[in-house]
């Protein structure tokens, strides 16, 4: 067990005392891909702030690595290091002159080595597809907007976390910008070992990338299971205003229309597959 | 934590206080400035008081908050009223000892300065405790209107004063949120001594002059898309006007000062 919440509740504003979150409980297991929905405020970027004691919740409990994060005097740096978090648009942190300086700002914080935080260095902006010897000595200002977020992942990732939390990383990137980053969260998954938390609201890049999805509403966990399970709810994630992925709709709308066809299916081959069986039945049939 | 701070000390109300036109008010807090300094006994300290006292009651602030404003001044008042006490000659002995003496007059007028000032800091503060930030700006672009002549840009600075003050909550929204993207990545906003806390503040402010001067570029874009130029006849949403009540409040303020000040 990786994380574990335990009756975790935040509470905002202490005088109107609206819940961000309402009694979670949760864990999340080394090597997991967690995919996590929900619309605007419904308490998904306050839940994986918990992770890293970014905030801590107004009562309940967090475990990370067997490390209890709530009690008083906790050594943060290391629970940082765990856990890596991804801001929604990273790139707004950056502000060091250079690319190597601003992904070095981490493992600087670490208090690593020289030769250690080089090594890091390389090996994040090799992770994040970046040239180290192209890339290392611009400034971050100059580059591209995509090219800019692959630095802001790169200097989480130096912190070698054991965990990765991504809050709507694709947000504001082109579709050939989105088809790379969903490339590197898979490397990071399958190669590295890496337990990922993905905050997205394209439903495409959850059922693809993660093993459970966890979906969220008025602060409370609605739904939690496989990506299969959970978008057989449809009635219930059209209810929190959710769409289920375009490929999953197609299906559902054949079934509704009288066909005899599954809809658990995310990626388009397998759909092409179900639809091509059909449409031979029906020949048989005829 | 960054969010808790308020910015001017604008208590929202709907009083008598609250709804007087904001120029008006301006000019009677110039007026009552003035006779403050002009003001040569106790008696009209006495009489302001009561005034002062009036108003926070017509305009139901808690007077916690007024006198809270005061705290930043006391050590000033302190100050004054203690260089007085020693450095003042004149009038009779009242005490000394080696060194150290302390006259009448010396304690007369550190006592007077120090009222002086005490009063001076709680009635403008009124002014920004009853009216809004926006509203003030209006007033004072009005105010300096006929200064345009001599070149000075009183609609734009005004503009200006209005969008620096919508934006402050914006941006302490992103330094907060900067702030906590670095600590994800280990930063330390809060030990070690005062150049290296200092030194630690980089990661939190160039990414904020960044964001501020992109808002600003965007800002800039959208209002002049809008066709907006500064400095031509601008109409208002809200116009103001002089009513029955400013006028009334206008005769009081300067019969007051004017009592006041001969008293």
């Amino acid at each position: 067990m990786l994380i574990e919440l335990k009756n975790v509740t935040h509470i905002y504003n202490q005088k109107q005392g609206i819940k961000a979150l309402d009694n979670i409980n949760l864990k999340i297991d080394e090597h997991d891909f967690i995919g996590i929905v929900g619309h605007t405020g419904s308490g998904k970027t306050t839940l994986v702030q918990m992770f890293n004691s970014l905030i801590k919740p107004t009562s309940g409990e967090i475990f990370v690595d067997g490390i209890k994060t709530t009690k008083k005097n906790v050594d943060l740096n290391r629970v940082r290091q765990i856990v890596g978090l991804v801001f929604q648009y990273p790139e707004h942190q950056l502000f060091e002159e250079t690319v190597y300086k601003d992904v070095a700002f981490g493992p600087n914080n670490l208090k690593l080595k020289k030769d250690e935080i080089d090594k890091r260095v390389k090996v994040a902006l090799d992770l994040a597809g970046l040239d180290f010897e192209e890339f290392k000595d611009r400034s971050p200002f100059n580059l591209s907007g995509g090219q800019q977020r692959r630095v802001a992942i790169a200097g989480v990732l130096a912190m070698r976390p054991r965990v990765l939390i991504l809050d709507e990383p694709s947000a504001g990137l082109d579709p050939q910008g989105r088809e790379k980053l969903k490339a590197l969260l898979k490397r990071l998954h399958k190669n590295y070992n890496i337990t990922i938390i993905l905050i997205s609201h394209r439903m495409e890049e959850i059922t693809q990338l993660s093993n459970r999805v966890i979906v969220m509403d008025h602060g409370k966990i609605v739904l939690n299971g496989s990506p299969k399970e959970v978008f057989s709810y449809k009635e219930k994630l059209e209810s929190l205003s959710l769409e289920l992925p375009e490929i999953t709709e197609i299906l559902f709308r054949l079934r509704e229309r009288g066909c005899d066809i599954r809809t658990d299916i995310f990626t388009v081959e397998e759909a092409v597959e179900e639809i091509t069986k059909l449409m031979g039945s029906q020949k048989d049939a005829n | 934590m960054l969010t808790d701070i308020t910015i001017g000390q604008y208590v929202h109300g709907n009083s008598i206080v609250h709804i007087l036109d904001p120029r008006i008010k301006i000019i009677i807090t110039i007026i009552l400035i003035t006779s403050l300094f002009l003001i040569g006994n106790f008696w009209g300290f006495a009489i302001f008081l009561v005034f002062i006292l009036l108003i926070i009651k017509l305009s139901q602030l808690p007077v916690k908050k007024v006198l809270k404003g005061l705290k930043p001044i006391l050590f000033l008042v302190l100050l004054t009223v203690i260089l007085h006490i020693f450095m003042t000659r004149g009038g009779e002995l009242l005490f000394e000892w080696k060194f150290i003496r302390i006259e009448s007059e010396g304690l007369y007028t550190g006592t007077f300065m120090a009222s002086r000032i005490l009063l001076l800091i709680m009635f403008t503060s009124l002014l920004t405790l009853t009216t809004s930030p926006l509203k003030l700006t209006d007033g004072i672009e009005y105010i300096l209107k006929p200064l345009k002549r001599f070149g000075i840009p009183a609609s734009e600075i005004s503009m200006m004063m209005t969008i620096a003050l919508r934006f402050i909550p914006t941006l302490m929204e992103e330094a907060e949120k900067i702030m906590k993207a670095q600590k994800a990545r280990g930063a330390d906003f809060e030990s070690g001594n005062l150049i290296q806390r200092a030194k630690n503040l980089i990661p939190l402010l160039v990414p904020l002059f960044i964001s501020a001067f992109r808002r600003a570029d965007e800002l800039a874009l959208a209002m002049e898309s809008r066709c907006y130029q500064g400095g031509k006849e601008r109409t208002r949403l809200h116009v103001m006007k002089i009513k029955r009540r400013d006028v009334t409040a206008m005769i009081l303020s300067i019969a007051l000062a004017v009592t006041v000040s001969f008293f």
